[in-house]
């Protein structure tokens, strides 16, 4: 079994544009549905409440890991991290990455969410390079 | 200070931890290849072939067992452990709700940043 989940959609607009809603938290938030409560910064937690219908109730926490202007931008977050008696903390968390190609149609964004795998603690803060 | 505020269903996304954690690992993996053809083998069976000890597959075989990837079944002085399919399935099925809830999120990303 894969443990990663791999996306590809074509974006008719300029990586720049797509950069924006990618990183920019309020418009993060509008299209993922999560009200954050500041700016992403690597390294550290995002906070925030989850404004999808019907999961109003779940707050929103990821640690922001790396943000690579125009190119990658990823975080680590519990995903339905449902249950108040678990402490998902101590559990692997989910790594999320998007990255971001110019097309000649617009951008591309190859987006891989891998399943039990990612560092457990904030990484410094210093934008980390592979 | 609690978290969250609004139901929950621990028993399902233990289980489902419960199932990941039991087929994170290659011996595990290993006997699940090979009981997942249905037909029940017993302990000495699974141990032939392998350079594991009876006893270190028996420790595996309840791993998995624990989790309900396979049950034993005793018959006459042996025991014989056959596969269940459905904590797997359970799996799957959390893989494409996970998979059915990014497809969402990117379709309302293209909205947003095409309109």
């Amino acid at each position: 079994m894969n443990n990663h989940i791999e996306k590809r959609i074509e974006l008719k607009a300029p990586v720049s544009r797509v950069w924006r809603a990618l990183t920019d938290y309020r418009e993060f938030g509008e299209w993922f549905r999560v009200k954050l409560n500041g700016p992403f910064v690597p390294g550290q937690v995002s906070r925030g409440q989850v404004t999808y219908p019907g999961y109003e109730h779940v707050e929103w926490e990821a640690v922001v890991q790396k943000m690579e202007p125009e190119r990658l931008f990823s975080f680590t977050w519990h995903p339905y991290s449902v249950d108040p008696k678990i402490d998902y903390s101590k559990e692997t968390p989910t790594l999320v990455e998007f990255r971001l190609e110019k097309t000649s149609r617009g951008t591309l964004s190859a987006h891989r969410v891998r399943l039990r795998q990612g560092p457990q603690r904030p990484p410094p803060r210093s934008i980390p390079h592979e | 200070m609690s978290r969250q505020r609004g139901s929950s269903r621990p028993v399902k996304w233990r289980a489902r931890a419960h199932v990941l954690a039991a087929l994170g690992d290659e011996t595990r993996l290993s006997l699940v290849a090979k009981l997942c053809g249905r037909q029940p083998y017993s302990i000495s069976q699974l141990t032939q072939g392998s350079k594991l000890t009876r006893q270190a597959i028996t420790k595996h075989l309840r791993v998995l067992e624990s989790a309900g990837i396979v049950h034993s079944v005793r018959t006459g002085r042996e025991s014989l452990f056959e596969f269940d399919p459905q904590p797997i399935e359970g799996i799957k099925q959390y893989l494409d709700f996970v998979s059915e809830q990014w497809d969402q999120a990117l379709s309302r990303l293209k909205s947003f940043v095409e309109d």
